[in-house]
């Protein structure tokens, strides 16, 4: 390895003063230059084959096993089984669905506590229950607060005709 | 056509993250970019994160287009979450902590070489072009988003570990260009970057949080290393300043460590059932395993965890093995491994271990955090006192790790304990903000960290003398830069003129201190402990003949040149070897090829 091709000259000629130079000054802050700025443009999905529905299924089955679960007979197990189980799957398949949908109840109020009915009746916010008459009812008690998505996230595949039924592949171990 | 947007990244070493903020508002307005990847074959999903992971597909794979992006033409490889679970049933396939591999001067990094030990049909990659296909990536997706703003034309920060040497930065550097990055992008330090993170939450009021003579630990465990930085407050005209006043060694520990200690306990528990893992299952207690760690690790969190791992089987509830783990056993295991009790005169252990020793990095022999910090906090603080500390990095969501190093620093400072500084608790994602940030007040003004190198730097000088076969001539350093260079200026290293042979290529063997602080420009360090300097890739320059052609050539071929160092606007070291009476300069190179023990 040719590391140092060089001689050490033995020459007294003396130091150098060190001459350090501030190059380069900022500036004081500068004004905000009006710039136009283009919001974030939505990507343009791929094309795809199979239904969202089917992509959903096929993301709870790959991050949460929620597929394998639903459908093993579980008669025979204990609830002690099922619940070892359960926890990862809860966290799991919660954890997406947080991820795609972020799931937010309809009404903030507590459960249990009155709410106005009024400007939320006609969007589909709520459903009234009860005595329920031919007027508008203006309050109610809340007894279950509703649940929406604050987005739809869905993965989108992009695989061939032939697969898009496929939920989980078989797995096939080469040796 | 001017920025419209200033962008931070943070190019992690298992995860990376792009945070922006449009140059038209007021304040900045910072934003993270949701990462479009592929999370499995054929499935597009968008992401806060890409992980730093890349899989070589099979030829299969390839031919079936299964991990196809919308701006790719590409099949051969995927990079983010879908490569990071490949990687448990392909590691040969997967390369992973291409940063670590950055800043391990003792491979080529030029060469491609990952993943570590792959067989030869896997196409494998260089740590620099793993990188840069990580950031092309980051790239594409920005221009996903914003078609009409290239990121050529933006403001670019991206973040590097503030113990990266200089041969480290530069290749980051090369990477970034390579992937797109605008030429003036510039480089800034993970802690500091957390730390403007926490300047921008707190806004103005960061003056009356600290005081003149405070100093700040900053202590940034990611998932594969530690750095560590000390802040100090200072005035200036009568203003607050913040100045970085040292930096720690490169520390190839952190959360992904925790993980792997407490995985490996758990498994020999699931042996003691009578069930060994295979790799897909592995990986599937790992995850379990970060979230049983920041379980336990809570302080008001449970006293036992059940870890369960399926069957590979569609029989879940049929094959699935648990076993539980007591909140006690963790937290002996992890914070007795990884945050020890220790003495502030307590020093790491030197010799490299296999512990947790993956093959090919100089992991840590020493996995007590708290001994480095140690370490650490004696060598920069010199006796004075510490008044605050901020933590960064997703292992700290784990409050008990969090306790237990305030505990230590309560220990080593009775009289007056360093108080926490509350910031974001945004842990993931602080440093692609806090970079964000610092590119904001780089362009509209606002408060500035100030502390220029965080190493100072060495040209190994051999000396003349009689040669006595098989010994070497004594080695010298003299110092080119010193600690605390500040970024825009420039120094003439006085010393005796050194005869660079005409027509052949000069090498200088290079060495970088974190810890000799006041070595100045010239000196001449006869000899030094091996934990004073580190070597890092050797310096280059050729004079070619022509160079030299207006007939002043000194007899002997030698000219007579002197150093001269510089440090970029954007940080980058420049070295050149000057010829003080002909007026002409070459500039000095890494050069990261033959000096690899490869």
């Amino acid at each position: 390895m040719g590391r140092i091709s060089l001689a050490w000259q033995v020459l007294t000629s003396g130091a150098f003063a060190a001459k350090v130079t501030n190059l380069l000054n900022l500036p004081p802050a500068l004004a905000a230059p009006p710039i136009a700025v283009a919001p974030p443009k939505p990507v343009a999905p791929p094309k795809t084959l199979r239904s969202d529905a089917v992509t959903l299924l096929a993301a709870l089955q790959r991050e949460g096993r929620l597929i394998d679960f639903l459908k093993e007979p579980i008669e025979a197990y204990s609830d002690a089984q099922v619940g070892a189980a359960v926890r990862d799957i809860h966290r799991d398949c919660g954890g997406m669905l947080e991820r795609q949908f972020a799931i937010r109840p309809v009404l903030d109020q507590a459960e249990g506590s009155n709410v106005t009915i009024a400007a939320n009746a006609k969007n589909g916010r709520i459903k009234l229950t009860g005595k329920v008459g031919d007027g508008s009812p203006s309050s109610g008690t809340l007894v279950h607060h509703g649940w929406l998505v604050t987005k739809s996230d869905v993965p989108v595949w992009t695989g061939t005709a032939e697969a898009a039924s496929i939920v989980a592949p078989a797995e096939v171990e080469v040796r | 056509m001017s920025a419209q947007f200033v962008i931070g990244i943070d190019l992690g070493t298992t995860n990376s993250v792009l945070a922006y903020s449009a140059l038209n508002e007021e304040q900045p307005q910072v934003q993270l970019l949701p990462i479009l990847q592929l999370v499995a074959a054929n499935t597009i999903e968008s992401r806060s994160m890409l992980p730093s992971f890349l899989y070589q597909c099979t030829a299969d794979e390839s031919a079936a287009k299964s991990f196809l992006l919308p701006w790719s033409n590409d099949f051969t490889f995927t990079t983010g979450y879908g490569a990071r679970s490949l990687s448990a049933e392909f590691p040969d396939r997967t390369v992973g902590a291409a940063k670590s591999w950055l800043g391990h001067s003792k491979v080529d990094r030029h060469q491609p070489i990952l993943p570590w030990h792959a067989p030869d049909d896997v196409t494998k990659i260089s740590p620099v072009t793993a990188s840069q296909r990580y950031l092309e990536h980051l790239v594409a997706t920005w221009h996903q988003a914003f078609p009409d703003a290239p990121i050529a034309e933006q403001n670019v920060v991206l973040t590097v570990p503030a113990s990266f040497d200089a041969s480290a930065r530069e290749l980051t550097r090369e990477a970034a260009l390579a992937a797109g990055l605008p030429d003036s992008f510039v480089l800034l330090e993970e802690p500091q970057a957390a730390t403007y993170a926490w300047l921008n939450a707190v806004g103005d009021r960061w003056r009356e949080l600290l005081k003149v003579g405070d100093r700040m630990l900053v202590c940034d465990i990611g998932g594969g290393t530690t750095d560590l930085t000390l802040v100090e407050v200072a005035e200036e005209s009568g203003e607050l300043t913040l100045q970085r006043a040292a930096v720690g060694n490169h520390l190839l520990v952190g959360g992904d460590n925790m993980d792997l200690a407490l995985a490996h306990y758990v498994a020999q528990l699931f042996e003691g059932k009578g069930l060994t893992l295979d790799p897909w299952q592995s990986v599937s207690l790992w995850h379990s395993c970060r979230n049983a760690k920041e379980s336990l690790l809570c302080e008001s969190g449970p006293d036992s965890h059940t870890i369960s791992v399926p069957g590979r089987s569609s029989r879940l509830i049929g094959g699935l093995v648990s076993v539980t783990v007591e909140r006690a056993q963790t937290t002996d295991l992890l914070l007795n491994g990884f945050f020890p009790e220790a003495q502030l005169s307590d020093r790491p252990a030197r010799a490299r271990a296999s512990g947790f020793r993956e093959i090919g990095l100089p992991y840590e022999a020493d996995t007590g955090i708290t001994r480095h910090l140690a370490a650490f906090l004696k060598q920069s603080l010199a006796g004075r006192s510490l008044t605050h500390m901020l933590f960064n990095g997703g292992v700290f969501k784990a409050s008990a790790l969090r306790s237990r190093l305030l505990h230590q620093l309560q220990r080593w400072f009775p009289d007056s304990p360093p108080s926490i500084v509350e910031g974001s608790d945004d842990l993931d994602f602080s440093v692609a903000r806090g970079a964000c940030f610092y590119g904001w007040t780089k362009l509209r003004g606002g408060v500035r960290i100030r502390g220029g190198t965080a190493r100072s730097y060495y040209i190994g000088i051999e000396t003349a003398g009689l040669a006595i076969p098989g010994v070497g001539r004594p080695l010298k350093a003299l110092c080119v830069v010193p600690n605390g260079m500040e970024e825009g200026t420039e120094v003439d290293v006085p010393s005796d003129p050194i005869g660079l042979i005409v027509g052949e290529s000069a090498r200088f063997r290079f060495f970088s201190s974190a810890n000799r602080k006041t070595d100045q420009p010239g000196e001449l360090l006869q000899r030094w402990s091996p934990d004073e300097l580190s070597e890092t890739d050797s310096l280059e320059a050729t004079l070619s003949a022509s160079d030299i052609d207006n007939g002043n050539t000194p007899d002997d071929d030698y000219v007579p040149v002197t150093f001269h160092s510089r440090i970029t606007e954007l940080g980058v070291l420049e070295l050149w070897c000057v010829h003080e009476s002909e007026d002409k300069r070459w500039k000095l190179e890494f050069s990261v090829r033959d000096d690899a023990d490869l």
